[in-house]
């Protein structure tokens, strides 16, 4: 559906995506993980051929978004990090019009809508004013809008950022609706919990590089062990005693406020740790999850 | 949801800009209220200067013939209906789609492109303006201010117009940074409307390079335009005037393609 061989974009000077190779199988849910600035953005306006690329090769369902973007566009289905609805129309117009740009008649656009309606559970706010709207029924709406042309590929950028608990559910299910209809999905996201649900196989991308590649299960039990024992000691006291467990696990983590230990078995950790005679204030072992993953490659400073 | 794979045919640059007209029309639909202002103001200028000031003087001479004053004052005003109506679309509308409300890219997401947009926004810009013509043609010709059938075709040049203006306006919104920057657009507007031999003729600026710099503005060519068409004492001035409105929207328009590409195709 999608594939991309040393995509490359720059802005001026400013290298956004260095080079990446990405496949996306038809079907699946593909996601792109990595922290602010690491070039998810850059790489979804690409794919959705509007930002001409600046390196490399893309094509998205076999065509080359260079000289066939509108055709591309026609059959994907784009919905942006901010929701970027039209706010001079009512919710009802917003999927009207919009399906109308697609060149859909008038009569289909208006029973899609209708339906859309429903699928976003606003059917009660049709002749609503955009800014009406809560948070979570404007994402719903755009979600909505980007399906008006039965898009094969679904572009989803940051989709749940925002939302209250609830609004992320909701809109979980609805995803994974789609993904069963056969809809073929690309997500952004920095909420591993949300790329651990959603998303069959992701990459990690930092600095415009893809730092690792695969299904959520096999990124953990290949750049993490499968679980962690998690150590509190008093505050002040975790540099000098990192040096004392090391030896326990594959990997010892030091953090302001505890220690994570990396290690198949965390529960051995655990006990080995009170034989030395040490007496952590709170233990916990629990799983590797995919945070610890992306932690891991993307490093814990802030990006920008 | 099934997925059906009946895609339809892209949309003709035609039946694009037709999208965009109708997007705006939905918005204003509702809002038909905002459209009357903008057609009053040249009937109340055409009230308080062309009859009232009018009856101070006899009759103004206009390439050779005796026209009363308000006859004079009249096609100007035509002529600055259709500039005000495409100014008001392609100027603050544009800049508020553009910058805060982001609405082309939303279009952007669609088969639509950067020259859709462009056709599409001029259009409507276009069509207000010269809804705003016609509707103080029909006033013209009520108050017996047109006087030959030559007068037909002032509502083309009136299209005309609002074409020219609308796709330059567009073009100039596009570098606009801040709403700061509209008051250069109002400081040029001003002086359009008040010196394009609007209320007097063009002889009052003499034979210098003023008069030469004030027929080479647009809004003047407009004016002769509109006034040789309505009065009936048509030469090859309103030849003139015709292209060198083709050429000023035609050369809009392909600037406003250039800077939505360089500003939203990133």
């Amino acid at each position: 559906m999608i594939s991309a061989r040393g995509l490359r974009k720059s802005f001026g000077d400013f290298e956004a995506v260095k080079g990446i190779d990405v496949e996306v199988r038809r079907g699946e849910a593909f996601g792109f993980l990595g922290p602010n600035g690491a070039g998810k953005s850059s790489t979804m306006r690409m794919i959705a051929s509007v930002s001409p690329v600046s390196g490399g090769q893309l094509r998205i369902l076999g065509m080359d978004p260079a000289t066939d973007g509108p055709a591309i566009r026609g059959r994907l289905g784009v919905c942006p990090q901010e929701d970027t609805l039209d706010n001079e129309l009512n919710v009802f117009d917003n999927l009207y019009i919009y399906g109308r740009y697609f060149g859909i008649d008038r009569a289909t656009c208006r029973e899609r809508a209708q339906e859309l309606l429903e699928f976003a559970q606003i059917t009660d706010k049709a002749k609503a004013k955009v800014e009406d709207l809560s948070g979570g029924m404007k994402r719903r709406l755009t979600i909505a809008r980007s399906l008006i042309n039965r898009p094969e590929v679904l572009l989803l950028d940051e989709p749940t950022t925002g939302l209250d608990p609830q609004a992320r559910h909701v809109l979980w299910d609805q995803l994974f609706r789609l993904k069963q209809a056969g809809v073929t999905l690309v997500i952004t996201t920095h909420y591993m919990d949300e790329a651990e649900q959603l998303c069959d196989r992701l990459v990690v991308m930092d600095k415009g590089l893809i730092a690792a590649e695969g299904s959520p299960r096999e990124l953990i039990d290949a750049h993490s062990t499968r679980e962690v024992a998690e150590l509190r000691f008093g505050v002040g006291e975790h540099e000098a005693l990192a040096g004392k467990v090391e030896d326990l696990g594959e990997r010892v983590e030091v953090l302001p406020d505890r220690l994570l230990v990396y290690s198949d078995h965390g529960e051995d950790v655990v006990t080995a740790v009170l034989e030395r005679g040490l007496h952590p204030l709170a233990t916990l072992v629990r799983r590797s999850t995919l945070e610890d993953v992306f932690l891991r490659l993307t490093g814990r400073s802030l990006a920008d | 949801m099934a997925l059906v794979q009946r895609i339809p045919a892209p949309l003709t640059p035609a039946a694009a800009t037709r999208m965009l007209v109708l997007r705006n029309y939905v918005v204003y639909r509702g809002a038909w209220k905002l459209f009357v202002t903008g057609f009053l103001e040249p009937v109340f200028y055409l009230f308080s200067i062309g009859i009232g000031v009018g009856r101070l003087i006899d009759t103004f001479e206009f390439h050779g013939e005796a026209i009363p004053y308000a006859e004079f004052v009249a096609p100007a005003m035509l002529a600055t209906s259709a500039f005000n109506g495409a100014l008001l679309d392609s100027t603050y509308n544009v800049f508020f789609k553009l910058k805060y409300e982001k609405l082309y890219d939303q279009m952007l997401a669609t088969p639509l492109s950067t020259g859709d947009i462009a056709r599409g926004e001029i259009a409507w810009g276009l069509m207000r303006g010269s809804v705003y013509s016609a509707a103080f043609l029909v006033v013209m010709a009520l108050m017996g201010l047109t006087h030959s059938w030559w007068a037909v075709l002032a509502l083309p040049a009136t299209v005309l117009i609002a074409f020219a203006f609308s796709a330059v306006c567009m073009a100039v919104t596009t570098w606009m940074k801040s709403w700061q920057d509209f008051d250069k657009i109002q400081l040029a507007q001003m002086p359009l409307f008040l010196f394009s031999a609007t209320f007097f003729p063009i002889e009052a600026f003499g034979d210098g390079a003023l008069r030469w710099i004030v027929e080479a503005t647009p809004l003047y060519r407009g004016v002769v335009l509109c006034r040789e068409l309505t009065t009936g004492v048509v030469t090859w001035e309103s030849a003139i005037s015709v292209v060198y409105l083709v050429a000023m929207g035609i050369a809009g328009l392909a600037v406003v393609r250039r800077r939505l590409d360089a500003l939203l195709l990133t």
